[in-house]
């Protein structure tokens, strides 16, 4: 059986599925049951400075979007920090910790942009024996009107002065926690390290009304009336989440800095895609809030089994390993032709795939009257729309063709050499392959 | 308590407590909550030129209604089935779904479980009538009047569609209600609740339809004398005649047709008044024969057979209908005829003779068997009875066109009494809808 123990920053752990910072961590009762559960550690949901807890809404704070059979696929929150007095927290994380040393504790902070505050908490922190801390610049709501979360974490120049600030005061790693609510990741990205981050975990929740109430015409969640917007996670997050976690993974600037991945982490099987795309281990919040603690069950047996079946032995051994595949548009080859193939014995005949490509692309898909669907190679452009509205896994499949071949669509030969948009005759920009 | 029991011999009412037959006659298929609508709903894949539709002979858009229900507007899906099935209440209760709609859903060819699209059809028909809304409209008064004879599902089709474009309808009935086979020739646990007659309230509501019950054909009035005095005849008549046994002794006390059976059952107040046999025997293969046997079974009686002269895949009553009565512990023994009914003066055996087929020919094998029974149901088929002289015939049913046309102009026909088409309550909706459009049509395109 394939080994799951997890070496981040020097911290180890059981497996590389720890629960992200959010309600599910938010005090010593969730967190015990949480490592009961089997889960690898914890970033204990972020604390704010000493004094006057931060107050929630005492209405909805939360929103869903749901597929079918109310299948919860997206979950918004206009929850804040932890409202619970700073001391409470802190003696809660000392005793976690001394009683499981074997997982990892992380403790998420956020307090106002002045040395001085986070000279006050980091030795309060440091003294509870946590194995390191993580900076929440994400958070996008309340506390972001207030000049804390993702109001530093849109400043890159914040980011690298607290990130300082907090590699002075604390001895331990320091992950600084991304807003995706920014245009280009690769900046404050880029500031934590020049910071000194040890490592960069995201995304953080994205901007989001989920719903509008069309009775009372106002946002949900809904409070009295009145609605904000609150940060957005869950499956639905996770293709956003995997592209900015790409963005750094392959940016030069910021080769090699540590990521934890965080973002609609479901099952075994996302884990593993954000760990190919270089992540060091998995941040799971909303699954563990759909399913309980257990759903960590799964994660572990999936991974585990999966890289026994690739002779994966340890998690390095593909930790990145998709990262040199993600390119940019214009060095993808276009001399790669493929046809969609409808396998018939699987066909249901639903006609979705027929439906999609009549109307709404390329004309290439047939209908008999006894409703077989065949592909029309000479109009397919392999654009995968039929694949992925077909309800059968591998019914439709994207055959490439070999080279030689005549493609019928274009009448043209089928390369073997790679060749993209830089070097392509309609390119005005292009410079000769030679 | 019952006075009598499963083992009473004889026939006998009341062979189970009134408690045992609330549950036996409770809804065959209950209807959906919300939630399991929303869960059903969801299955739907929203198939391009959808496969139930076109084996739904009033082409319902299915799918659309489904996606209507699944987005929240389930009176919306009543609209769009009921404007092409105004009997789309009913239906959702008795159409054989397993060899029409549902048959042929693309998720029975996946998972072997189609989409449930009558459990469907009844949330959302059930929804809109539940809250007593009627969402069609009259077309302004044409001036003309159309005599529609059987308020059964053909005539009470045409009727509605008849009034929807502003005309005049008498809708002529020979029985004391409403309603036709949905009313008189549906086993009880289809239709619960009185729903056949509400329907038939729900569907009056377009206004401009006069009933007038006890009004036979032929008997109260003519053909001629509906022709004098309307713009247009439709007649939706069924069919009345019970085919003979041709077996000695069908004439001894116990045996009767098991139409008159089902119609009692349904018109009965109080179902432990309804007497059935210890040992009840129904001869046939269609769904009248299910219908009867599983309620005797389901009133009581200790030992139902139903015996069909051909195999079990040529019976009329679909597999999902013998399953049904097989799991209410109804036997069925295909390939076997009748021969004679044996008793002093009442039933007490049947006796059959096994049978083979070649190329559609029965043959006699020989070899007999009897069976005990109390009570015997003939369920083999109905025949056209009463039809007016002069209107062609088509084997043994009214010859009419594809929208209904009879031979004679100005009569139209349609349901089970008129030619073409599966004797269904769906088919005979279809047909009342198009002869009412071509009735439409023929009378506006004369002004």
């Amino acid at each position: 059986m394939a080994d799951l123990t997890t070496e981040f920053l020097g911290i180890k752990s059981p497996n590389p599925f720890w629960l992200a910072s959010a309600p599910p961590t938010d005090k010593e009762y969730n967190v015990r049951r949480a490592f009961e559960a089997g889960w690898g550690g914890v970033v204990w949901k972020t604390l704010g400075m000493e004094g006057p807890p931060v107050v929630n809404v005492n209405g909805p704070r939360y929103g869903a979007i749901y597929g079918a059979d109310r299948r919860l696929l997206g979950l918004n929150n206009i929850e804040l920090i932890t409202d619970r007095p700073l001391q409470t927290n802190l003696e809660e994380i000392k005793r976690v910790k001394a009683d499981y040393p074997d997982r990892a504790i992380i403790v998420s902070l956020m307090v106002p942009c002045e040395e001085q505050a986070w000279k006050d908490i980091l030795p309060l922190v440091e003294d509870t024996g946590a194995d390191g801390i993580e900076l929440n610049f994400g958070c996008p709501h309340g506390m972001s009107e207030r000049g804390m979360g993702a109001a530093v974490g849109q400043v890159p120049e914040y980011i690298e002065m607290v990130t300082r600030w907090c590699k002075q005061y604390y001895s331990k790693p320091v992950i600084v926690k991304l807003t995706p609510n920014i245009t280009d990741v690769r900046k404050p990205a880029a500031a934590a390290m020049r910071g000194g981050a040890d490592a960069v975990s995201l995304i953080n929740t994205i901007n989001s009304i989920t719903s509008v109430n069309l009775d009372s015409m106002s946002p949900e969640p809904t409070i009295d009336g009145k609605g904000s917007h609150g940060g957005y996670c869950g499956p639905a997050v996770k293709p956003i989440a995997m592209s900015m976690v790409s963005e750094i993974a392959r940016n030069p600037e910021t080769q090699g800095l540590p990521i934890s991945g965080i973002g609609g982490v479901t099952t075994w099987r996302d884990a593993a895609e954000f760990m190919a795309l270089g992540c060091g281990n998995v941040q799971v919040c909303t699954a563990a809030m759909i399913y309980g603690f257990k759903v960590v069950e799964e994660m572990i047996s999936g991974l585990s089994d999966w890289m026994d079946e690739k002779g994966y032995t340890s998690l390095q051994d593909f930790v990145g390993r998709a990262v040199p595949n993600v390119t940019d548009w214009q060095y993808l080859n276009l001399n790669y032709v493929a046809k969609a193939k409808i396998d018939q014995d699987a066909c249901i005949k639903c006609g979705r795939c027929y439906a999609a490509c009549e109307d709404t692309s390329h004309q290439a898909i047939s209908m008999s009257a006894d409703r077989v669907f065949e592909v029309i190679d000479a109009e397919c452009v392999a654009c995968n729309l039929c694949v992925d509205v077909c309800p059968i896994e591998d019914c439709i499949s994207m055959l490439p063709m070999a080279a030689g071949e005549v493609d019928p669509r274009t009448g043209k030969v089928v390369q073997e050499e790679y060749a993209n948009w830089t070097t392509h005759p309609n390119n005005p920009g292009a410079c000769a392959a030679e | 308590m019952p006075d009598a029991t499963p083992l009473t011999p004889g026939i006998a009412p009341g062979r189970l407590s009134a408690d045992a037959l609330s549950d036996n006659f409770d809804d065959l298929h209950p209807a959906y909550a919300p939630h399991e609508a929303a869960v059903a709903a969801d299955r739907c894949y929203f198939c391009h030129d959808a496969p139930c539709v076109t084996a739904c002979p009033t082409d319902i858009d299915i799918p659309l209604f489904i996606r209507q229900i699944q987005t929240g507007t389930p009176e919306a899906a009543a609209k769009t089935i009921l404007s092409q099935n105004i009997l789309g209440g009913m239906c959702a209760r008795v159409c054989p779904t397993e060899t029409l709609c549902e048959e042929v859903c693309v998720r029975e060819a996946a998972e072997g479980k189609p989409v449930e699209i009558g459990r469907l059809q009844r949330f959302a028909t059930d929804t809109l009538m539940g809250a007593g809304k009627h969402p069609f409209t009259r077309a302004a008064d044409t001036g003309k009047r159309v005599a529609v004879v059987g308020a059964g599902p053909a005539g009470l089709s045409c009727a509605h569609r008849l009034a929807m474009h502003g005309h005049h309808v008498t809708l002529l009935d020979a029985r004391p209600k409403a309603g036709g086979l949905n009313e008189f020739g549906i086993a009880a646990y289809k239709s619960t609740d009185e729903f056949a007659a509400k329907e038939v309230d729900w569907l009056l509501q377009i206004g401009g339809i006069t009933v007038e019950t006890n009004k036979q054909l032929g008997r109260d009035v003519t053909l001629e004398a509906l022709q004098g005095d309307y713009d247009a005849v439709f007649l939706g008549i069924g069919l009345t005649g019970v085919n003979a046994l041709r077996a000695d002794g069908e004439d001894k006390e116990g045996v009767s047709d098991a139409v008159s059976f089902v119609a009692d059952l349904r018109q009965a107040g109080d179902l432990a008044q309804i007497p059935v046999g210890r040992n009840v025997v129904v001869i046939g293969g269609g769904m009248t024969a299910v219908d009867a046997a599983v309620q005797s079974k389901l009133l009581g009686a200790e030992n139902v057979t139903i015996v069909y002269r051909r195999g079990l895949d040529q019976m009329g009553a679909s597999k999902f209908e013998q399953d049904l009565a097989t799991s209410k512990g109804v036997r069925i023994i295909p390939n076997a005829q009748p021969m004679a009914v044996h008793g002093n003066g009442a039933v007490a055996e049947a006796e059959f003779e096994y049978t083979t087929s070649k190329d559609g020919t029965l043959t006699g094998s020989g070899e007999t068997f009897r069976i005990k029974a109390d009570q015997l149901f003939k369920a083999i088929g109905q025949t056209l009875n009463g039809a007016p002289d002069g209107l062609e015939l088509e084997g043994r049913k009214i010859a009419v066109s594809g929208t209904g046309a009879t031979s004679v102009a100005g009569v139209w026909a349609g349901g089970d009494c008129a030619s073409g088409g599966d004797d269904l309550t769906v088919t005979a909706v279809a047909e009342g809808r198009d002869a009412a459009e071509d009735i439409h049509s023929t009378l506006m395109g004369g002004n």
